[in-house]
């Protein structure tokens, strides 16, 4: 199919890359990534993302806009305070673009439904703030052979690391179990700088921008970081573990698992 | 003209950087060693997107004045 002369207009700074041009335009018009969570890392990503025209965005999280929440999620306005955060996140990403296809899943991710909910999409970003929900993402991709960005942000740190199935470890290569509910803070509990979700979130977007492209190299078998406070990027090699019970060459875990969270996290 | 044009593409509907982005595109759409010839405006299309499409590594052939404000640019276009 053609480009229109909008189409050319809107994606000009992708079409004119040579690393992009209208072929990969038209992959990323193509592809299909899933957002879990409409929080500090995914409002940036979905802003991104739907600007740069993936052709179907899934957008998931339970939770409404709350005042607290406006300070880095960037994505929901004052206006949007009580609505729906994947209402809220699908009314913006269409009003800067659209020609996209956005999916607002009003759930949270459990072992019952996410494995049908990576299903459709190429690429899933990890924006979620709790570890329970990062190693179940973490073992449904694997289990499915998805590739994933991982990401978390606290205070004035971030880290980043992409799992593409065969390549490198997955995240529970490298953390083998979620630490004890509440032995370490959530973003709630310790705060976290606004932008600090605009730099990881927006990364975790580049990695899907170049996962669908198939250009340049991607974050796995590392694990980056950033603080903030000494202004340091830091890149730490890690190895794909071969006892790992998900992505092993013996797995153990064959289905995704329900981990407890912390008391205060618990969503009513 | 002995050269013979596989494709055609108008640019003089749009502006930069849009004249560039459709020629780019028209010419992704050819196999390589075809010829397109893209119409463009004088000016400022005419200075920049010949010099853009060189440093693609096409092959410049002819830039035909048409007479009507217009040139064609005709390109053979190289492999990826």
């Amino acid at each position: 199919m053609a480009f229109s002369n909008d189409q050319l207009q809107r994606y000009s700074r992708h079409i004119i890359l040579k690393e992009v041009g209208a072929k990969g335009q038209r992959k990323l018009l193509d592809g299909k990534v899933l957002i879990i969570g409409a929080g500090g890392l995914g409002a940036p990503a979905a802003l991104y993302l739907a600007a740069a025209g993936i052709g179907e965005i899934g957008i998931c999280d339970a939770d409404e806009v709350d005042l607290s929440n406006l300070q880095r999620q960037v994505i929901h306005s004052t206006n949007d305070i009580g609505k729906s955060k994947v209402q809220s996140a699908k009314e913006s990403m269409e009003a800067i673009n659209p020609e996209i296809k956005v999916n607002a899943i009003h759930a949270w991710v459990d072992s019952a439904n996410i494995m049908k909910l990576i299903e459709p999409y190429d690429f899933i970003i990890d924006g979620t703030d709790n570890f329970p929900a990062k190693f179940l993402i973490n073992d449904a991709c694997a289990i499915a052979g998805k590739a994933f960005s991982h990401a978390g942000i606290i205070r004035f740190q971030g880290q980043l690391m992409t799992y593409v199935p065969g390549q490198g470890p997955c995240y529970r290569c490298i953390f083998q179990n979620p630490p004890p509910p509440d032995a370490v803070p959530t973003c709630r509990q310790a705060g976290v700088i606004g932008a600090m979700g605009g730099v990881i979130g927006s990364l975790q977007a580049m990695e899907a921008v170049k996962f669908l492209l198939g250009k340049g190299s991607l974050l796995t078998g590392q694990l980056l970081t950033y603080d903030a406070l000494k202004m340091e990027f830091r890149k730490i090699k890690l190895p794909k573990r071969e006892s790992c019970p998900v992505c092993g060459a013996n797995p153990t875990i064959l289905a995704p698992i329900d981990y407890d969270q912390a008391v205060c996290e618990v969503k009513q | 003209m002995d050269i013979e044009i596989d494709e055609s593409v108008d640019i003089t509907n749009v502006v930069c950087p849009v004249t560039f982005v459709k020629a780019k595109v028209a010419l992704e759409e050819l196999e390589e060693g075809q010829v397109l010839s893209i119409r463009m405006n004088d000016g400022e299309p005419v200075q920049n997107v010949p010099r853009s499409i060189k440093d693609e590594g096409h092959k410049i052939l002819r830039l035909l004045d048409n007479k009507d404000g217009t040139y064609s640019l005709i390109v053979r276009k190289a492999g990826e």
